[in-house]
């Protein structure tokens, strides 16, 4: 993929406040780049379960957004990165209904099915790094970016 | 003492806890009259030299152990509450954080003066050691009460924010026996622990059979989200009513059911209105159908 990348900001994700502006943020990036309502809340959604992993699970961390242009395709990339525990089992993770927290345990296959792209990385001690990407699809929406 | 391998800062240290305790009454004397323990203490004099005490033994304790620049030191395990308290009690009067510090500082030279005395009678060239000491763990007591002050004014925080909470949550009595409770906002834990409470106590307070949760304005309904949404459902049928949670817009419908969560134990209607005819008729109270209404937003 030789996706042209524009700009990255990063979130931090230390809190619960910290959580509701990265969604506000996801929010707003993904409407401006052009994703309909239906996709919009999928990918912040999405967000909204990997961040609070984040959060939760690794102790907190941080969010990069980057918006990707590929030809006349526009889309998002999203990676939730923390420095905590780390995922020994990340298949087992991955499985609908599984938590060692306590949670529905839809989190982390959720979010992979509301995307177009995920990849997790993660390894045992040093941390955890979900990637999402998103694009806008195929037929644009003449409703872009409304409410 | 005067051993060459000896710490000399560690020296000092034990010199200055000695002091303290020897010292203890005189200190604590002068203290009570200082503003921070005059004003707090308002009724009686001995309250204040007891609490000057308390705080001039943890002083010491921490001077002893050695560990004077160490906030986490145990022996301000003792005074943290009552500190806490104090500065507390100077922020409700009105008093910024920096004046309370301002006050905190003022603690210093009544105890400096001592000890400078008290090195002077004895001529000792080694008096800078103590007086070193004295000012660390002076300085050390002050980012001791800025912290509790800094906690204390986090919890005042975090309790009008619940205040808040409990204001945002209306319950709207609809008819006899149905109330409403339009959720706008963000559903974290806290707030659907309010919600849920409010809920209860609705059910309760007016025999409600049925409880409608609308969630036409929260923006995101994810797994966190409708587990709260389901327990709340949950406990409201164990008061005996039952729970219809409207407002499930098209675009969140979607989301939920390739999230992959089952909402499928809960009573929906897509709008407040379909709710409360669906709570009606439960009623046996007739609605006629709803004209399908011409300017319907198409969302
Ligand atoms: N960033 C992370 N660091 C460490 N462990 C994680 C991380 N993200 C997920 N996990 C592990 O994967 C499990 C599954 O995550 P998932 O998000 O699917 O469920 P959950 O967070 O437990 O519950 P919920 O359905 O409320 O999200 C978690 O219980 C946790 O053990
Ligand atoms: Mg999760």
């Amino acid at each position: 993929m030789h996706a042209r990348t524009a700009s990255t900001s990063r979130l931090p994700i230390t809190s619960d406040s910290d959580l509701a502006w990265v969604r506000q943020h996801v929010r707003q990036a993904a409407a401006e780049v052009g994703f309909n309502l239906v996709q919009q809340t999928k990918l912040v959604t999405a967000t909204s379960e990997l961040a609070r992993n984040t959060l939760v699970h690794g102790g907190g961390g941080h969010m990069e957004a980057t918006v990707l242009r590929e030809g006349v395709t526009r889309g998002i990339r999203l990676s939730f990165i923390d420095g905590g525990p780390g995922i020994a089992d990340p298949e087992l993770a991955m499985t609908d209904g599984y938590s060692t927290g306590g949670g529905l345990g839809m989190g982390l296959s959720g979010a992979k099915r509301l995307v177009a792209e995920f990849t997790l990385e993660s390894r045992p001690g040093q941390g955890t790094t979900v990637t999402v990407t998103d694009w806008v699809s195929g037929v644009p929406s003449p409703r872009t970016g409304a409410p | 003492m005067q051993v060459a391998e000896h710490d000399t800062a560690s020296e000092a240290a034990k010199e200055l806890g000695a002091f303290l305790e020897r010292r203890r009454e005189q200190i604590a004397q002068r203290w009570a009259d200082a503003t921070l323990f005059r004003t707090v203490f308002t009724i009686s004099r001995d309250e204040a030299v007891e609490a000057c005490k308390a705080v001039v033994d943890a002083l010491a304790d921490v001077a002893r152990s050695g560990r004077l620049e160490d906030v986490a030191a145990p022996g301000f395990d003792t005074v943290r509450d009552q500190l806490g308290r104090m500065a507390g009690s100077r922020a409700q009067a009105g008093f910024d954080p920096a004046h309370i510090d301002g006050e905190v500082v003022g603690l210093r030279e009544p105890v400096a003066a001592l000890l400078r005395a008290e090195f002077a009678e004895a001529a000792d060239p080694d008096a800078h050691g103590p007086t070193l000491a004295l000012a660390v763990l002076m300085g050390t007591l002050r980012l001791v009460v800025m912290n509790t002050t800094v906690h204390a004014g986090q919890e005042l925080i975090s309790r009008q924010r619940r205040q808040m909470l409990e204001v945002a949550t209306p319950v709207i009595s609809l008819w006899q026996g149905i109330v409403a409770v339009p959720l706008i906002g963000t559903l974290d834990s806290a707030r659907s622990q309010v919600v849920m409470e409010t809920l209860l106590d609705a059910i309760v307070d007016q025999r409600a059979a049925h409880v409608i949760l609308d969630i036409t304005g929260v923006p995101t309904v994810d797994s966190l989200v409708a587990q709260h949404l389901m327990k709340t459902a949950a406990a409201a049928r164990l008061m005996g009513a039952e729970c219809i949670i409207s407002g499930i817009r098209p675009a969140i419908a979607q989301t939920i059911v390739q999230l992959g969560i089952d909402l499928g134990s809960i009573l929906t209607r897509a709008t407040l209105a379909d709710a409360l005819a669906h709570a009606l008729g439960r009623q046996d109270i007739a609605v006629p159908p709803r004209p399908v209404a011409v300017g319907a937003s198409p969302r």
